[in-house]
């Protein structure tokens, strides 16, 4: 595991009562770089996901931020993370530069409003300033969403499935975004998809996660044709089918 | 402590009373109404009791400060209920927010909302029926203080127990003045209830508020050591509802239950 690396998980895991949600997963994330959480619904990555943002303690094993070790020094290492989650849309009862305002704060970013209105401009959002969230289509909300999770240039970005509600031209910008976010900012990001073409497009390497393991870890794109697949998606299929459970994890 | 992260809690309240009239009108109006009703039954009182007695300061002065209380512990339940109605907990919790500041602009909240329930209040007691705080003397500044320290405690004590138990339980929130105030003794002494509840009444802080009220209106000499208890064990309650709130948190972060909390989750 990298010393540099910005997220450090070692030996996660995750039980609850008999259920093994996240069971010995360790990964680091480095500067720059993008890492694809992949799996089959109910395989532990949005668990996985939720343990790094400390709003669920694990069982067993460590998380480190920049460093910081989140179990002890939560808020520190939460003031330089950030993330975006189709399930966990900004209160619609706020407007857009509302919600941005309040969650600026609670993240301390300085010189907030020049921040807010530079992140309105990437995402497009500035006709919708004074508008109620709640009142936005789901692909607004998602934009806003990423926008807040731009808010505090999180050295640490975790993205749950960030373009699941969007059209595919939004998407690409959206990917692009973030890409140049990773890159310039040398941040890195967890980014959880299904969409394995997108999954191709923007992630540096993907971990596989079955049953609250990871199977596999690799490029993605040349990681189908290491196991016989045809594509990233056929692959996908083989780990949700279990086809894979001989092949050690490279 | 982050000033900026307490000034982000009260700033998301301010702009939900701001931007939406349905939250606004009730901090005057209830309370409004309660005067209202009140304030007419202590002159319907005054007409027909004994002269010499006056009922505008015992119960019109004891509906106001109950209801003061009660604000002040709708303040912080109401702010953090305002985070359950919209499924905020993961958004707010994932950012390095301390859950000592967030107890903390719940209560900046509550005494903004307070504030104006009790200016309300005051005007329409004094102006209508001429219900005078300067009767109570220079006790009426613990009384305040007493209540707001208590509604405080309920206000905190019923977010954990919201946070434990999910969003159908507010309705167990609601009521807890009315539960309470039995064993305070807002409208009638201590020394009326039976023994047992009396026992519960001696550890409960607006018991003591109540009872310095009625004996300053009696004219009675007036015991300070009484509110000093109050004061303590206000303190000791805020002290034990904070750390009942930090456990519930600690124990939904370790069960999982805040990362899933929704109202469909834990209803």
């Amino acid at each position: 595991m990298s010393p540099k690396a910005i997220l450090s998980v070692r030996n996660l895991r995750k039980a609850y009562r008999d259920t093994v949600a996240v069971d010995g997963v360790s990964f680091a994330v480095a500067p720059g770089e993008i890492v694809g959480l992949l799996g089959p619904n109910g395989a532990g990555k949005t668990t996985t996901v939720n343990m790094v943002l400390g709003v669920l303690q694990p069982t067993a094993g460590s998380i480190t931020i920049d460093g910081i070790d989140l179990e002890r020094r939560r808020s520190a290492a939460l003031s330089c993370t950030n993330f975006a989650a189709v399930y966990a849309a900004l209160p619609g009862n706020l407007t857009v530069e509302q919600n941005l305002r309040v969650f600026g704060m609670l993240y301390d970013v300085p010189a907030l409003s020049e921040r807010i209105d530079e992140l309105l401009h990437r995402f497009d959002l500035e006709r919708f300033r004074g508008t109620r969230s709640g009142v936005l289509s789901s692909g607004e909300q998602t934009r806003l969403s990423l926008a807040k999770a731009l808010l505090n240039h999180p050295k640490l970005l975790l993205l749950d499935e960030p373009t699941a509600s969007i059209d595919p031209a939004i998407a690409r910008t959206v990917r692009r975004t973030i890409r140049s976010f990773a890159d310039q900012n040398q941040s890195a990001v967890l980014w959880t998809s299904h969409n394995m073409y997108e999954v191709e497009e923007v992630c540096h390497r993907v971990l596989f996660l079955s049953h609250g393991r990871i199977l596999l870890e690799g490029d993605p794109r040349s990681l189908p044709r290491e196991h016989g697949a045809v594509n990233l998606e056929d692959l996908f299929v083989q780990v949700a089918n279990e086809q894979l459970h001989d092949t050690p994890a490279r | 402590m982050n000033a900026r992260r307490l000034a982000a809690v009260a700033l998301r309240q301010y702009y939900l009373y701001s931007g939406s009239p349905t939250r606004l009108v009730p901090l005057f109006v209830w309370v409004a109404i309660d005067i209202a009703l009140w304030g007419f039954i202590t002159r319907y009182l005054n007409s027909i009791a004994s002269p010499g007695f006056d009922f505008v300061p015992a119960l019109l002065g004891a509906v106001l400060l109950w209801d003061f209380l009660t604000r002040v512990m709708q303040g912080i339940s109401t702010a953090f209920l305002e985070d359950v109605w919209s499924r905020n907990f993961l958004n707010v919790f994932a950012t390095p927010l301390r859950i000592s500041e967030y107890i903390l602009g719940l209560v900046i909240t509550s005494i903004g909302t307070s504030f104006i329930g009790l200016v309300t209040m005051l005007c329409l007691a004094s102006l209508v029926f001429g219900l005078s705080f300067l009767a109570y003397g220079t006790a009426a500044v613990p009384f305040l203080l007493v209540l707001f320290l208590s509604g405080i405690a309920l206000g905190i004590a019923g977010a954990a127990m919201v946070l434990r138990l999910g969003p159908a339980s507010e309705w167990f929130v609601w009521p807890m003045p009315a539960i309470l105030s039995p064993f305070a003794g807002v409208f009638y002494p201590i020394a009326t209830l039976p023994w047992w509840m009396q026992a519960i009444s001696r550890i409960l802080p607006p018991s003591y508020v109540f009872e310095g009220m009625r004996a300053i209106v009696r004219g009675a000499r007036w015991n300070m050591s009484g509110l000093v208890i109050a004061v303590v064990l206000s303190l000791l309650y805020i002290a034990a509802a904070g750390i009942f709130f930090r456990h519930v948190f600690r124990v939904a972060v370790r069960t999982g239950l805040l990362a899933r909390y929704s109202a469909e989750s834990t209803a």
